[in-house]
């Protein structure tokens, strides 16, 4: 077990509270062997942007159901480019329509999960697509 | 911020075995004589299992109230007025983030958030145009917002007001149950305790000033959208009730004056049976915690009257239109329990909020039912049936478990602090969401009977020029008010906090003063401090 696990910041920028989506990811990749940082309720992508460079994340997985997500999502991550952590992979998930998906993995978002999604999908794109970072 | 310690193990008995229901409580193959209650009652007779009135639905249907709310004040209104002629009964009003929690459209928190999860609400102006050309002494109107409830709330009176009609006359309901936010929903300003004088001081100001008005709709709505079980939605919503009444009574109230001024708010989620048990369980344990626990001597407080939504949880992204079926058993279960009043979601609710299509099916699979199922004729027609009076029972003794657990701990407040509903609650979601992943339990088109094309439907686009627009009025009408008027305003509300004086005569002065919901929501997290997320998982 010389493999590093990864770890992930899992983020709920914005006004909203519902937490169920985010909760029940936080606990499904903690089960799946990741280390998991949950920041919490209310936060701003300055706050979250500071929490992934502090904890210093491998990837950052944003859950919203405001609505909000074409404002918060890519805020989040051009703060991590500004603060030199351009290479975070960020993901998302929520209440997304799929016009939106495409505008936002234009702008770096790397993958979002809409309603339906499986855990199982979620821990399986993680380990397919996020390394440790360097 | 937590980094967190291990995810709880699940409890396995809370993995759903063959013949159970969605939560978890396992059911007899047949149930006889014997198996139920001995006495079943009557409807409209303490303690209300079979119905708050006698004659129900054949003395009035249900209130089909569908909520509403989007975009700016005048897209709404417009909403309202479309609905209005469909043949809703009551209006009822859906903010967005910032209203909610607290935030005018001004500022920097409100970005991105304006109009997109409801209506953008910052000022008595916006309120004005919201409720335009409708007489709010010929509405009942329902207003989902919490911590700034009483901002709203004061809105509504000066609108009232300024439309001439006396406060005597306007009904409706304010549902400002903070204990389910610090529970389930997650909309705050301030902590629990300040969070509970607030809700009290508007149970006073109601009882006395606004008699037909509801100052707190109890709620298990949210609940059970953020993961519950049954019997946790009916033992939190009750706790909670207990809770107010408990302050009430502290505060010197009369429970048989401010009991009949308490409403509930219940989910109706997909296992029919389960739901119809759930809401009659709750009814005779409320008006037995009334009697028994505070004292109240007249029936009338101590009959729960309640508001249901369909479950917005069960409805699935994939093959949509098959959510007007599960709306449909949703709402058959809800009349069928004897709600006061319904709310049926949209086919579209799980990629949008409401569009006006999806809405008039949403209003008429109500209509159907009470025009055409003929469900109305009689009274509880489940009455007495042996499987529906044995869960019924066995709801109340589940929920009855946890109210114990939570009296035991030390009351509703405390058990907030320590995290109890909370963790119960992400422990049950969590075990559910394993329960699907796994395929034990089937949600049809998610996780079976699932196709490759699934049909796309028009759905509501909130313009994203409202925020400008939005930021823009209430900028302009800050600019224009008297600012030491203003101020001097403010500070009614901040004495009226600190001095422990009711908050609302203050806060309907600064509504009345052109004083905003972000300004009054200010003095409120400067006075009793904000409460921070424990970010447990």
């Amino acid at each position: 077990m010389s493999e590093k696990v990864l770890r992930i910041l899992v983020a709920k920028p914005g006004l909203d509270g519902h937490d169920r989506g985010a909760k029940i990811i936080a606990r499904a990749l903690r089960d799946a062997g990741f280390e998991v940082i949950y920041t919490g309720l209310h936060q701003t992508p300055e706050m979250i942007a500071e929490t992934a460079v502090q904890e210093d994340v491998d990837c950052v997985g944003l859950s919203i159901l405001s609505g909000a997500h074409m404002t918060l999502f890519p805020r989040v991550v051009d703060l991590l480019r500004q603060k030199g952590a351009g290479d975070v992979p960020v993901f998302g998930g929520g209440i997304v329509p799929d016009e939106d998906i495409g505008e936002l993995k234009n702008l770096g978002v790397k993958e979002i999960f809409t309603p339906g999604a499986s855990t199982k999908q979620i821990v399986d794109w993680i380990r397919q697509h996020i390394q440790p970072r360097a | 911020m937590s980094s967190g310690n291990a995810a709880r193990k699940i409890d396995p008995r809370r993995i759903r075995p063959k013949h159970a229901t969605i939560s978890g409580m396992e059911l007899d193959e047949c149930y006889r004589a014997g198996d139920g209650a001995g006495v079943v009652g009557e409807p409209g007779q303490y303690p209300f299992t079979r119905g708050v009135y006698p004659s129900m639905y054949r003395g009035k249907t249900w209130t089909m109230r569908q909520f509403a709310g989007f975009g700016s004040a005048a897209d709404t209104n417009a909403r309202f007025k479309y609905l209005l002629a469909q043949g809703v009964d009551g209006l009822s009003t859906a903010f967005d983030m910032p209203t909610l929690m607290g935030y005018d459209a001004d500022h920097a928190r409100a970005e991105g958030e304006v109009g997109r999860e409801g209506v953008a609400v910052s000022t008595v102006d916006d309120m004005s145009v919201l409720f335009d050309g409708i007489r709010l002494d010929e509405v009942t109107t329902s207003m989902t917002v919490n911590c700034s409830a009483s901002v709203l709330l004061a809105m509504y009176l000066v609108i009232g007001e300024r439309q001439g009609c006396s406060w005597k006359k306007l009904g409706g309901t304010i549902q400002n149950d903070m204990f389910k936010e610090f529970i389930a929903q997650k909309e705050w300003i301030c902590p629990p305790q300040p969070s509970l004088r607030i809700v009290t001081d508007m149970i006073e100001f109601c009882t006395r000033e606004v008699p037909r008005w509801h100052p707190v709709s109890i709620s298990g709505y949210h609940i059970r959208e953020a993961g519950s079980t049954a019997a946790q939605e009916l033992a939190f919503t009750l706790a909670d009730g207990i809770g107010y009444a408990q302050a009430a009574v502290e505060r010197g109230l009369d429970p048989d004056e401010f009991g009949p001024r308490l409403s509930f708010f219940f989910n109706v989620h997909n296992d029919f049976l389960e739901e119809i048990a759930k809401i009659r369980a709750a009814r005779r344990m409320w008006a037995r915690i009334m009697r028994e626990r505070f004292g109240a001597k007249t029936d009338r407080a101590c009959l729960m009257r309640t508001h249901a939504q369909t479950s917005g949880v069960s409805l699935t992204a994939q093959q949509p239109t098959n959510n007007v079926v599960r709306v449909t058993v949703q709402a058959l279960a809800a009349v069928l329990a004897g709600v006061q009043s319904l709310h049926t979601n949209s086919l579209d609710e799980t990629l949008a909020l409401p569009s006006q299509e999806a809405v008039t099916v949403a209003l008429r699979t109500q209509q159907i039912l009470a025009e055409e199922s003929g469900i109305v004729n009689t009274v509880d027609p489940l009455g007495g049936s042996y499987a529906i009076e044995a869960l019924t029972d066995r709801m109340e003794s589940e929920a009855q478990a946890y109210i114990a657990r939570i009296d035991a701990l030390g009351g509703i407040v405390r058990a907030i602090e320590l995290g109890y509903p909370q963790a119960e609650i992400a422990d049950a979601a969590y075990a559910f969401q394993q329960a699907t992943d796994g395929g034990e339990y089937v949600t049809v088109g998610l996780n079976g009977y699932t196709m490759e094309e699934d049909h796309k439907l028009e759905i509501l686009k909130i313009d994203r020029a409202i925020e400008g627009e939005q930021r823009a009025r209430v900028s302009a009408f800050k600019a224009t008010r008297d600012r030491q008027q203003v101020a001097k305003l403010i500070e009614g509300v901040r004495s009226a906090a600190v001095e422990d004086r009711n908050l609302m005569p203050a806060v309907v002065d600064a509504v009345r003063g052109s004083v905003t919901v972000g300004e009054i929501s200010d003095v409120y997290r400067q006075v009793f401090g904000v409460y921070q997320d424990p970010a447990t998982v």
